[in-house]
């Protein structure tokens, strides 16, 4: 059964709508991570789940409870802030016992609770200590373990990690992934970094300008982009797009510059002719010989491989290389993409090409691809 | 901002040292004047160094100010009305700042307008409203034809009447919603997620955290209500009982009767009695009154 469910979810302010009706179902036990650029939405649609925004109409439901005109309290879940918001006055075991004490819950079995979450958070050595007298990963803690106590279904994240320094980022991730293996609660986490998305998520929600673009296993959304949109959001670098024309009796694209990309034309055969946009990843260029041809400009180094930025038929291009590639600035250099690598998207909507899928992938896929001859 | 600059230290300093001896130099002289002798302290150029009269002129002081009475009376006005001060300002802000409802804009422009209505031009109304506290209640029931007979309700001479009409305070509530303003709304929210509703999240949350700020309003508003002195000089027919510090003063220091001149060391000794309070609150609260008007606690 669903425990979240949104329909059509919108929010205003004044006459200016920043959420355009959101459907998302969220099965019970389920992280769901909502990913997007700044000023996308997210934050808006989280807090309208939590109860602190009003819903300017459809319908929140929580365990099949519409909880539009409910109380935060009421609602039964529980958020960690990006800023910790941490009661600064309080010592840190009374920020995380204060929900139990307004609860009314008897003291003994509030500092047992409190002792109990926050063993399990590390914190426990610092429980007489104020906010203020805390490092950064630990406020994220005692964030964390103020939620925790309450046992809520649902969990609220409001991009938790984004005020920590890059290690202990990656630590706080593992931590929160294995949190919610151990407690099961269903999760909503609100990030704008993919990485975060594509490490914790059951499945991940990717916003743009107040809309769902996808919704997909961070698999799909990497392999699968429904949109030139997630294509190029998802991953890093993100998917190479290039308008070309399309020629499918001949099964290439052709770019402005006339050199072509195969396609697989199994795999795509309702290509029209006219405008298209043809993608690929950085990483599934074969660099070095081929019978395609860019120019280099410059190169971006990670250590294990680098980086080739540069321009293929008028249009940035960015490739993968592992080997070591001395290209000057303005250097031509060969190489090519398997037909089956490419993706193809709508010139004018940017939406996915209706495709025929490999069988291994399409055994999942409920709906019937008719398939012309 | 860190400079070196013998030359502007040199001056910075020379002009601080400055401004604290010209703050000083009336304090001296009335402690100089309270501990001479009469005779002394009426001579012409009057002495710039204390002399033994110190004791004898201070208890000649408290008792012809009848201080033993009056200062507890000006400590329970004081403290009366700094307390109401204070409540009434935080919960006005609260109101303004936390609650959103129709005239809330209104509300406040009204509280801020007062601001520039101090107590001495609303002085007749208010004395009106003193002598009875029910009449506003009366005329607007009489505007409508309507006759209750509610009774008189008076609050001259008592200390609800010294206190209760100076406790309005545009200023504190000024001062609070500033406060709340800097209140991060992540926190009002978290305590929302924590289930807390408004009154706690007021008693619990709101209010510790603005101690400082409260230490604060503490300190100017004792200093404010302990000199008072219209006010009470008015309400108070029945000095006996109610007559505030500040208005003993005017009484230690003799009418104007031709050919005396007056009694200056004990009328300056009666002054150090009073003004030793407002500086002892002043030295006890200033710690956090600094920090509560620059507002800076992380
Ligand atoms: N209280 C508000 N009043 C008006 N506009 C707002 C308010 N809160 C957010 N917005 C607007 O809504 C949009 C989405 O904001 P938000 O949900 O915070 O984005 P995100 O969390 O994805 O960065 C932004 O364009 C923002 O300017
Ligand atoms: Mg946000």
């Amino acid at each position: 059964m669903a425990e979240i469910t949104l329909r059509d979810v919108r929010k205003s302010y004044a006459k200016n709508e920043v959420v355009h009706g959101v459907n998302l179902d969220v099965a019970s036990g389920e992280l769901i991570v909502i990913l997007g650029p700044s000023g996308c939405g997210k934050s808006t649609l989280l807090r309208m789940v939590a109860g602190l925004e009003s819903i300017t109409s459809g319908d929140v439901a929580i365990a099949g409870r519409v909880v539009n005109r409910l109380e935060p309290r009421e609602r039964g879940c529980a958020m960690v802030f990006q800023n910790y918001a941490l009661y600064p006055h309080m010592s840190v075991a009374k920020n995380i016992g204060y929900s139990l004490k307004i609860a009314g819950l008897p003291k003994a079995e509030r500092i047992e609770r409190v002792n109990k979450v926050a063993a399990t958070l590390g914190l426990t050595d610092f429980l007489e200590r104020k906010p203020a007298q805390l490092s950064g990963g630990q406020r994220q803690r005692v964030a964390m373990g103020r939620a925790m106590i309450r046992e809520p279904k649902v969990f609220l994240y409001d991009e938790p990690l984004s005020n920590l320094d890059a290690t202990l980022r990656v630590a706080m991730r593992v931590e929160i992934r294995k949190l919610h293996q151990r407690l099961g609660a269903t999760t909503l986490f609100v990030t704008h970094d993919q990485v975060e998305a594509m490490t914790l998520a059951d499945r991940i929600v990717v916003m743009n300008k107040g809309g769902i673009e996808q919704i997909g296993t961070p698999s799909e959304v990497y392999g699968r982009p429904e949109t030139t949109y997630v294509a190029n959001f998802i991953g890093s670098p993100g998917l190479n797009l290039l308008k070309g024309a399309g020629h499918p009796d001949e099964g290439v694209i052709k770019l402005p510059d006339g050199q072509q990309l195969a396609y697989d034309r199994n795999q795509w055969p309702e290509i029209g002719h006219g405008p298209v946009i043809a993608g690929f990843r950085a990483e599934a260029v074969k660099f070095g010989s081929g019978p395609l041809s860019a120019r280099f400009d410059f190169a971006e180094e990670l250590g294990i491989a680098k980086l080739l930025h540069g321009s293929f038929g008028g249009q940035a291009m960015i490739v993968h290389v592992a080997t070591r590639a001395d290209l000057q600035s303005g250097q031509p250099f060969l190489f090519s993409v398997d037909p089956g690598d490419i993706q193809l998207f709508d010139a004018d909507s940017g939406r996915r090409l209706e495709e025929v899928r490999a069988p291994a992938a399409s055994a999942k896929q409920a709906m019937p691809l008719q398939i012309t001859a | 901002m860190i400079e070196r600059t013998p030359v502007l230290d040199f001056v910075t300093h020379a002009l601080l040292i400055v401004s604290l001896v010209a703050l000083l130099i009336p304090f001296w002289i009335i402690f100089v004047a309270a501990s001479h002798d009469f005779h002394t302290v009426n001579q012409v150029p009057m002495p710039l160094m204390p002399g033994g009269h110190f004791f004898e002129n201070m208890a000649t002081a408290w008792e012809r100010g009848n201080f033993d009475r009056v200062m507890l009376n000006s400590i329970i006005v004081a403290g009366g009305v700094t307390i109401g001060k204070i409540v009434i300002a935080a919960l006005s802000a609260f109101s303004i700042v936390y609650f959103r409802y129709r005239l809330r804009m209104v509300m406040f422009w009204l509280i801020f307008i007062t601001l520039m209505l101090p107590l001495e031009v609303r002085i007749v109304p208010t004395y009106a409203v003193a002598a009875d506290a029910l009449r506003p209640f009366k005329a607007i029931f009489e505007l409508f034809g309507i006759s209750v007979g509610l009774p008189e309700w008076n609050l001259l001479n008592s200390y609800s009447g010294l206190i209760l009409p100076l406790i309005a305070t545009a200023t504190g509530t000024f001062l609070y919603r500033q406060f709340f303003l800097t209140v991060p709304d992540e926190l009002t929210e978290a305590a929302k997620m924590d289930g807390s509703g408004p009154v706690r999240f007021f008693l619990e949350v709101l209010m510790p955290l603005s101690k400082t700020n409260m230490a604060a309003l503490a300190t100017i508003m004792f200093v404010w209500s302990w000199n008072q002195y219209l006010w009470p000089l008015l309400v108070v027919t029945d000095q006996q009982n109610f007559a505030t510090a500040t208005m003993q003063l005017q009484k230690i220091v003799p009418g104007p009767v031709f050919g005396e001149p007056p009694i200056w060391n004990v009328a300056m000794a009666a002054n150090l009695i009073v003004l030793t309070p407002p500086v002892l609150v002043t030295i006890f609260l200033q710690r956090w009154f600094v920090r509560g008007l620059i507002s800076t606690e992380k």
